[in-house]
């Protein structure tokens, strides 16, 4: 059970100032799962993988990846280390083209032939983004930004993804389509997923198991399918 | 006729002097769209910047027989070239590191700090570097040793064009497209364009922030150290306090330009020197310093995003 554990969370405090908006949450993904992570507006989501990303300090706790412990490492060694994520609101770069996007993505691996080979392929995944290959990639759309975004950070070869609110602010057509490609991307690539979402039934639809965040603690956990018929999500968060 | 080569012996001596303001502007730029703030000892790099090719040509002055040459012949031209570019190559390199050194000691424990107070310490960065540089070396103005003979071009008919203006405009030509080869096709150019849009997905690129935050630091100061280099050949008289009105005038050319947009910077300091000659040229010679001050409060009155500047979209 040690040995397939991607991420480990350990009684994880983080404050911004004097608010605390993590309580000492614990949290595992085992490896080559989908875990979501869903709770209101400001439960504390993003912090929970900004944490991890070390894009803010941890006051207390631990976070291991893969048994390393890897809490308050510098941003870019933590993506050295084969993990990325796609930020909340994309966080695309919006006057530079597709193409260098992606180049983005890939800045810490240095075999070139290698990568061009994964621009080929990202294109296989989200045909859309080729069309738009030389555009800037502030004149796409929501939900081409969003593919843009997990491009991205898939061309940083992680082993370890995660996604915060991939469905925010984008057509629900768009939606599906994205939650197909993340299933895809978990199974096909083997790509650990964590996934956080406000919109609670497609996240628990495509996940393994899935932890309920409440104002900076973790109020709930279970598998996904459990989850679905608890009384408390379903009126909470699955609109009764 | 007479009236038009006036006006294009002026134009000539306004691209040479806007050369100037476009290098030292190209580092207010730059520093300003990767940390959003306004270095205000970029002035006295460039000052720096022609003491050190004041304190090297001495040392490389009997290998390329430095002032020996009264003009420029076929024979020599390469030999003088290789020289002045050797002097200016070291102090570009130099200043870079000081450029790299002043951003490491103080303005980066600054970083999460209120902007105000890294723009103060820049002000006091600025001050160190005149007071020290007047202290080492002296307050009272030096002979720039000449680097290139400097004389009438021939050839021109009534133009008169120094060898020196068109040193300085043929050497900025050259940095401008290693510059745009460096920002538009090199990865670390890529990471300061990412960087300028949004540090935070820079980061969780793998970017490492802070390496790209000194090479544009080195950028913007090899580019002012140049500029310093440049315009000592052509007014060979240097003092530690030089550096302060162009880089004022280079920073109102950054903001006409677009601040945070590098084009922009470059064609901010033409039209702040091509402005200035011409001010002069049509009889107000007392507007020279003035009206780059002018051009500041109209461009803030009516186009405070500069020429090329984009409006800034809050983030959500």
């Amino acid at each position: 059970m040690l040995k397939s554990l991607m991420l480990e969370i350990q009684e994880l405090e983080v404050a911004y100032g004097s608010i605390i908006a993590l309580h000492r949450i614990s949290l595992l993904v085992a490896t080559g799962k989908i875990i979501t992570l869903i709770g209101s507006n400001g439960a504390g989501k993003s912090t929970t993988l900004r944490s991890v990303s070390g894009l803010i300090r941890a006051r207390r706790g631990k976070i291991l990846f893969e048994g390393e412990e890897i809490t308050n490492r510098a941003p870019h060694s933590i993506v050295g280390m084969g993990i990325t994520q796609v930020p909340e609101g994309r966080m695309i770069f919006s006057n530079l083209t597709v193409l260098e996007n992606l180049q983005m993505g890939a800045y810490r691996r240095k075999a070139t032939a290698e990568i061009k080979k994964e621009y080929d392929h990202m294109f296989e995944i989200f045909p859309r983004l080729k069309e738009r290959e030389k555009q800037v990639a502030g004149t796409l759309s929501g939900g081409e930004q969003q593919m843009l975004a997990i491009a991205r950070a898939l061309m940083s070869k992680p082993r370890f993804l995660m996604l915060d609110e991939p469905s925010l602010g984008i057509a629900p057509i768009l939606v599906k389509t994205i939650f197909s490609k993340i299933v895809e991307i978990n199974q096909q690539l083997g790509i650990t997923i964590l996934l956080v979402e406000q919109n609670a039934n497609l996240a628990l639809e495509i996940s393994d198991y899935g932890y309920v965040l409440e104002t900076g603690r973790i109020i709930l956990e279970d598998k996904s399918a459990a989850l679905r018929v608890n009384s408390l999500v379903k009126e909470a968060y699955l609109g009764g | 006729m007479d009236k038009l080569i006036e006006v294009l012996q002026q134009l000539v001596n306004g691209v040479s002097l806007g050369s100037i303001y476009a290098l030292i502007a190209l580092g207010y730029t730059m520093v300003y769209g990767v940390l959003r703030f306004i270095n205000f000892a970029h002035g006295d790099i460039y000052m720096l910047g022609a003491y050190s090719g004041f304190l090297l040509a001495p040392l490389f002055a009997q290998t390329f027989k430095f002032g020996e040459f009264d003009t420029f012949t076929p024979e020599n031209t390469l030999f003088i070239l290789c020289g002045a570019g050797l002097v200016m190559v070291l102090s570009m390199a130099i200043c870079a590191g000081i450029g790299v050194l002043i951003e490491r000691i103080a303005y980066r424990p600054l970083r999460e700090r209120p902007r105000l107070n890294v723009l103060i310490t820049a002000i006091g960065v600025s001050l160190f570097l005149q007071n020290m540089t007047q202290y080492r070396l002296g307050a009272d103005p030096k002979a720039f040793p000449q680097l290139i003979p400097v004389h009438v071009v021939e050839g021109l008919g009534n133009l008169t064009i120094l060898t020196s203006q068109l040193a300085i405009i043929i050497a900025t030509v050259i940095l401008l497209i290693i510059l745009r080869f460096v920002v538009m096709r090199t990865k670390l150019g890529l990471a300061m364009r990412a960087l300028s849009l949004n540090p935070t997905a820079c980061s969780i690129m793998g970017v490492n922030n802070d390496i790209v935050i000194s090479f544009t630091f080195a950028l913007g100061s090899a580019l002012a150290a140049a500029a310093g280099i440049l315009v000592s050949m052509d007014s060979p008289s240097i003092n530690p306090l030089m550096g302060n009105l162009p880089g004022i005038k280079a920073f109102v050319a950054a903001v006409l330009g677009g601040i945070g947009n590098i084009p922009g910077a470059a064609l901010g300091g033409l039209i702040i020197g091509i402005l200035e000659t011409f001010v002069v040229a049509i009889g107000f010679p007392q507007w020279r310093d003035g009206i780059a001050f002018a051009v500041l409060i109209v461009i803030l009155l009516f186009k405070p995003t500069g020429i090329l500047g984009r409006v800034e979209r809050e983030k959500v």
